[in-house]
């Protein structure tokens, strides 16, 4: 079967892939492009580590197909430092030790940033549930939640 | 090794071209957070996957006089931010937004749920209770099914080959009318449905004036428990209405035991979140709000 | 708050691996690949148990795109031979039946062949095409079940080791321990209360996010690379070596990053099946499972059953004391059933205990390590007891527990005379923590329970070098699971007296530093931190060998300081102190590299205790679980790192929640497992949740020069039980099988006459 010709935007800049019918963004971007922050946990939406951004909407990568990027705007763990800036959130992580083993570390910070895209002012509630998603077995979740709060603040405060 | 296909469809008439080509292989990808996980676990192995989140159709929501008709490809976390269609059916948008996480919730659609046809699907019950009417389309042309009567068991449902759903309409509201959506899952989040109920209630001062309840993960089939509504239409919500009304729940229950539940268990919650649930949708038509992420006590 | 005695330990400096760790540029096992390299996938069986009468891989050979394929046939035969791993132990005959079924397959998902192929797709299809003819045998899920003497046996040689009178034929119980202390037939003639009940544990996953992954070449002159996502790459070495008849120096294993493991990754699955299917292609191959794999085949945690009886007198002093406890091992020998009756009542100061375990083998997959492994379970049994006993005596869970506290010179059941330990400091903390202190709310209920670890010492080595311009790279062998590179690096420029950013912390490859034992057992900050301050001393030594050549003094006549080399006294002369950039300077002349070196088998791990208190309210329609709040207070010797001790004790307590609360295995009746994914396995999420408080207890060990104590184990042995009687406190009934899940609390609720707690 001929593969199909993709073009997409990642991180900003124009991409192109081939790809499978059949195969995921996530082994796309790890496989295809190299792009290996986003981690595969489980393969079926249950973990949250693959999470990316498609057209801003906040998505596991591994319940969408390769294909499905065509035309879009993707943005994964790679593209969310600016240069050698680390964005606040992913300062604050390493700062307040909101992350152990670090497997699922960029699943949580694309998805927060998501989250403080739409909300610059959750609840500790609000951020638990949006985050729900995205399993951590080391931390207990309590650090990564009072960081996100932290950069919550501060962000606000910053405009 | 497997000959898959992807193919985007820019309308219905083409999607349904497609599919009917397929020859019986083809698969809708509206949001594909089900699709995707039974083609790598194996359980499906599409030969064409039709993608139609590129036909405006089935990724729209709207509203006449009142009705609101939903492309069947609109992911919930959409739903969630229309906010008219948010006030009129509270309880369908709670239940599509419970679907799965936020990333789910990114890609996930009320048709897809429905065409899943899972027993444990969290909109269905709400749509059910909503007297929700699925519009299909096929090579012979346009068709209108209730909600209700669309699955056929689980992972079946009522389509003929070459039809697809395209999209799901909620009647006008009536006035003093609302309704509400809860489940029971052993966490707070992620889990499938150990029970889901949905309940849309009329009222008229203190008197409940029409029900329609839709229950499920206790069947083949999410169920509308007319018994219920019996019960409720006419009562003022007391205990007695609710308790014949909850026990009509439960014995219109079908359950199996399974690793999320018991049929002792199933049969009991079917109960426990009748009463909730419709004091939940009563709060409502009164302006009372209520969040699906409230904790019960 | 840092600690006044020192400058670094006990500061909360980014750790090391950070900006990799938060860019998405770490990489973890799945994330290396090999120019070339061929995709590995293993069959696994359908069947609990079943004999393997022959395997045909003609067609999956044949299949284009295909490059290699194994079976048990191409792995040597091993000797009946124990060896530790980590916290288990293991036998080399069983675990190359584990890596590859032999004579019988012995739970579902045991491999029975694997493929190389030229992709995935490739290799599923290779697999679809191997042909085993299995003879289905009866298989044996529960414990309770495979002890009876009617019950399928496993192992046809398997006699039970420890028995009295001697075994005399073959069964499924592995192993009888037997601890014993005074006399508890006396003991319980004294007590004026006696409480008895059984317990039940269900077998639950360490859960860890990142499936185990391998990717390994072997080239014809026979070495071998590997990159493994391992808690200890020597081990996998050395299991590799053994099971490939490989001299160990011919295998160099590199660690990844490794996305958790708690236990769970100390043995070997897929690296010498990527080895030998290398060997045999000639090519790299890299191997990782799915995650329903990680569930099926990987080592879970064992559930158990365990008796308990407890005497007091009514002033609450325990008198007397048993348990037995039986322990899933899964298919092969080895459950941690000895730590499970060591640790059951560690806590405690008792005169008369009697303690039996036996280890037993059923159709389930081998188990693993998972933290403090068999602790929780003798301690779900235990604190429920002794929280029933200070019902009966209306007394404080904590007063009780003060009254019989393991102190210094206490003596444990498994002959341990404890030196100096922190139990009744971590106890007076939980009383006087502010959720201890905060009336509990309506509706609500509390939970207390202890915990007790003995912690790990073991083998490490440790290097420090000095780089040209003055800095200076640690160098250890265990990965950094849990961020150990910062508390070493806090050690080193502690004892070296320089800024925390002058030390890199590196973690070598099994070619590139000496021997270290796994990162378990709680060892890496206290094992590894002692080898990684001995380097550095060996260094300062160096260092000031270097400073008396440059001064033309005797060493001894140097003292370091500050992270500077100055004269003793002025009776040395007077000389400006010199840096170890100065002193790296001149390296060239005074004798060449700056380099220190330790290797050393560590004992004296402090023991470490732990408190929890959970409150909770239980829907008493529903049978749902809300954790309202949650206080950990530890033991933890010294905090090197305070952030990263907190978020042990953080992890540990969530983990133990949802081991209390949803958290099973769950089988059918034809010995299948139903839910092999994190949808229907359940861990907690985020929203399940509330902050979890901690208290550091710093008690430190005397052992240690900076009084570290492992602190990674015990913070999952108490929540289960301070789950359990939060509950039984919520509901008025006490529930003794786990997990604590909506159904079985609701169906424990209809069954008998119950006081719920006042809204």
């Amino acid at each position: 079967m001929a593969k199909i010709h993709v073009n997409t935007t990642i991180n900003g800049a124009p991409t192109e892939f081939l790809c499978d019918a059949n195969q995921t963004l996530l082994d796309v971007l790890r496989d295809t492009l190299g792009l290996t922050g986003s981690k595969e946990g489980c393969g079926s939406g249950d973990c949250g580590a693959c999470s990316v951004t498609v057209n801003g909407r906040l998505v596991c990568s591994c319940l969408v197909l390769g294909a499905e990027a065509q035309g879009a705007k993707i943005e994964t763990i790679e593209g969310m430092a600016d240069g050698d800036k680390l964005h606040p959130l992913q300062k604050k992580f390493v700062e307040m030790a909101a992350l152990q083993c670090g497997i699922c570390t960029p699943g949580f910070l694309v998805a927060s940033r998501a989250l403080l895209a739409k909300n610059p002012n959750p609840t500790e509630t609000e951020v638990r549930y949006w985050l729900a998603g995205n399993l951590c077995r080391c931390t207990g979740y309590d650090k990564i939640i009072t960081a996100v709060l932290d950069v919550a603040a501060e962000m606000r405060a910053a405009k | 090794m497997s000959e898959v296909q992807y193919m985007s469809a820019k309308n219905v008439k083409e999607a349904v071209k497609m599919m009917q080509a397929a020859k019986g292989k083809g698969w809708v990808l509206a949001g594909g957070t089900d699709l995707l996980v039974q083609m790598k676990s194996g359980l499906k192995s599409p030969g064409v996957i039709v993608d139609v989140k590129k036909i405006p159709e089935m990724t729209t929501i709207v509203e006449k006089k009142g009705s609101f008709t939903i492309g069947a490809a609109t992911p919930a976390a959409v739903l969630g931010e229309n906010k008219k269609l948010k006030k009129a059916w509270p309880g369908v948008i709670e239940a599509a937004n419970l679907i799965g996480s936020t990333q789910v919730q990114g890609r996930a659609s009320m048709g897809g749920n429905l065409c899943n046809a899972s027993p444990a699907a969290d909109s269905v019950p709400a749509l059910v209770a909503a007297g929700c009417v699925v519009n299909v389309q096929g090579p012979k042309g346009k068709r209108s099914v209730p909600v209700e009567k669309f699955c056929a068991g689980p992972g079946k449902t009522t389509l003929k080959p070459g039809e697809i759903v395209v999209s799901l309409t909620l009647p006008a509201r009536p006035k003093n009318s609302s309704d509400a959506y809860r489940r029971l899952i052993p966490r707070t989040e992620m889990d499938i449905a150990v029970v889901g109920m949905g309940v849309s209630l009329t009222m008229k001062g203190d008197t409940c004036v029409g029900a329609r309840v839709g229950l499920g993960a206790v069947a083949p089939t999410v169920l509308r428990v007319e018994k219920a509504e019996k019960a409720l239409v006419g009562s003022k919500l007391d205990d007695a209405a609710l308790d014949a009304a909850a026990a009509a729940c439960s014995a219109a229950c079908k359950p199996i035991d399974d690793k999320r539940g018991t049929i002792k268990y199933r049969t009991k919650i079917a109960g426990v979140l009748l009463k909730r649930v419709a004091l939940i949708a009563r709060d409502r038509v009164k302006g009372v709000e209520h969040h699906m992420h409230e904790t019960w006590a | 708050m840092s600690n006044p005695k020192y400058k670094w330990i006990g500061t909360r400096p980014d750790r090391p691996d950070g900006a990799d760790k938060v860019t998405g540029r770490a990489r973890f096992g799945a994330d290396f690949s090999l120019p070339g390299q061929l995709i590995g996938k293993v069959l696994r069986s359908p069947h609990p148990h079943a004999i393997i009468k022959s395997i045909d891989t003609s067609k999956a050979e044949a299949l284009s795109g295909v490059k290699a394929v194994v079976t048990a046939k191409d792995f040597p035969e091993q000797a009946n031979l124990i060896v530790p791993t980590g916290e288990m132990q293991v036998n080399l005959r069983d675990i190359t039946r584990n890596i590859m079924a032999r004579e019988k397959a012995l739970y579902e998902g045991h491999p029975v062949a694997a493929v190389a192929a030229v992709s995935e797709a490739v290799a599923k299809e290779a697999l679809a095409l191997i042909k085993v003819d299995y003879k289905v045998l009866p298989h044996v899920i529960d414990v309770a079940d495979a002890m009876k003497p009617d019950a399928p046996v496993l192992h046809e040689h398997l006699m039970t080791e420890g028995a009295n009178p001697p075994a005399t034929k073959a069964s499924n119980i592995a192993k009888r321990i037997e601890f014993n202390k005074g006399d508890t037939k006396a003991g319980f003639a004294q007590a004026e209360v006696v409480i008895e009940r059984d317990y039940s544990t269900q077998a639950v996953h360490q859960g860890y996010i990142e499936p185990h992954a391998a990717l390994a070449t072997a080239a014809e002159d026979g070495q071998v690379q590997v990159w493994s996502t391992t808690q200890g790459h020597f081990q996998v070495r050395g299991f590799c070596a053994k099971l490939l008849n490989i001299d160990t120096s011919q295998i160099r294993v590199t660690p990844t990053e490794i996305g958790g493991g708690f236990g769970g990754k100390t043995v070997v699955y897929l690296e010498p099946l990527a080895i030998r299917l290398s060997q045999k292609s000639g090519k790299p191959v890299k191997m990782t499972m799915t995650r329903e794999e990680v569930f099926r085949a990987s080592g879970p945690a064992p559930g158990g059953n365990v008796k308990v009886k407890i005497g007091a007198t009514k002033d609450g002093r325990i008198v007397a004391a048993e348990c037995t406890v039986e322990m899933q091992a899964g298919a092969f020998p080895g459950s941690p059933v000895g730590p499970a009756c060591m640790c059951s009542y560690a806590c405690y100061d008792i005169d008369n205990v009697h303690i039996v375990g036996f280890d037993v083998v059923s159709n389930r997959p081998k188990v693993a390590a998972y933290r403090a492994p068999g602790a929780p379970i003798s301690a779900w049994a235990v604190e429920s007891t002794i929280d029933m006993l200070a019902q009966r005596l209306n007394m404080d869970p904590i007063d009780l527990r003060l009254k019989n506290a393991a102190k210094q010179g206490t003596k444990t059941a498994y002959g341990v005379t404890f030196g100096r330990i922190g139990m009744v400091e971590t106890l007076e903390a939980a009383k006087n923590s502010p959720h201890y202190k905060t009336p509990v709310k309506p509706g609500y209920a509390r939970g207390v329970a202890a915990g007790f670890w003995f912690n790990v010492g073991a083998d490490s080595s440790a290097a420090a070098h000095v780089g040209e311009d003055g800095s200076v790279t640690v160098i250890s062998g265990n990965p950094d699971i849990g961020g150990s590179r910062a508390s070493l690096a806090l050690m080193a420029a502690e004892e070296l007296g320089v800024d925390y950013s002058k030390v890199r912390p590196v973690i070598a490859d099994t070619a590139s530093i000496g021997f270290n034992f796994v990162t378990g057992g709680s060892r890496v900050t206290f094992a590894t931190g002692l080898a990684v301050v001995n380097s550095v001393r060996d260094l300062i030594r160096e260092l000031k060998v270097r400073a008396a050549k440059i001064w033309n003094v005797d060493p001894e006549g140097v003292i370091w300081e500050n992270g500077m080399a100055k004269p003793a006294g002025s009776n040395v002369g007077e000389f400006e102190p010199l840096s170890i950039a100065a002193l790296a300077a001149q390296a060239g002349k005074t004798g060449g590299p700056i380099n220190g070196h330790a290797q050393l088998n560590v004992t004296g791990a402090g023991p470490g205790f732990g408190v929890h208190v959970c409150d909770l309210k239980v829907d008493g329609d529903t049978g749902v679980v809300t954790v309202g709040r949650y206080t950990a207070a530890q033991d933890v010797g010294t905090a090197i790192h305070p952030s990263y001790v907190e978020g042990q004790l953080q992890g540990g307590a969530v983990q133990g929640i949802g081991w209390a609360l949803n958290e099973e295995y769950i089988y059918n009746a034809k010995g299948l497992l139903q839910n092999p994914g994190f949808l229907d396995y359940r861990m907690p999420v985020a929203s399940d949740l509330p902050r979890i408080e901690t208290v550091l207890v710093e008690v430190p060990n005397p052992t240690h020069p900076y009084g570290v104590r492992g602190v990674g184990e015990v913070p999952i042995i108490p929540p289960v039980a301070a789950v359990g009687n939060a509950v039984a406190r919520a509901t008025g009934i006490r529930m003794v099988d786990l997990p604590l899940s909506p159904p079985k609390i609701s169906e424990a609720l209809d069954a008998a006459p119950h006081k719920m707690a006042a809204e």
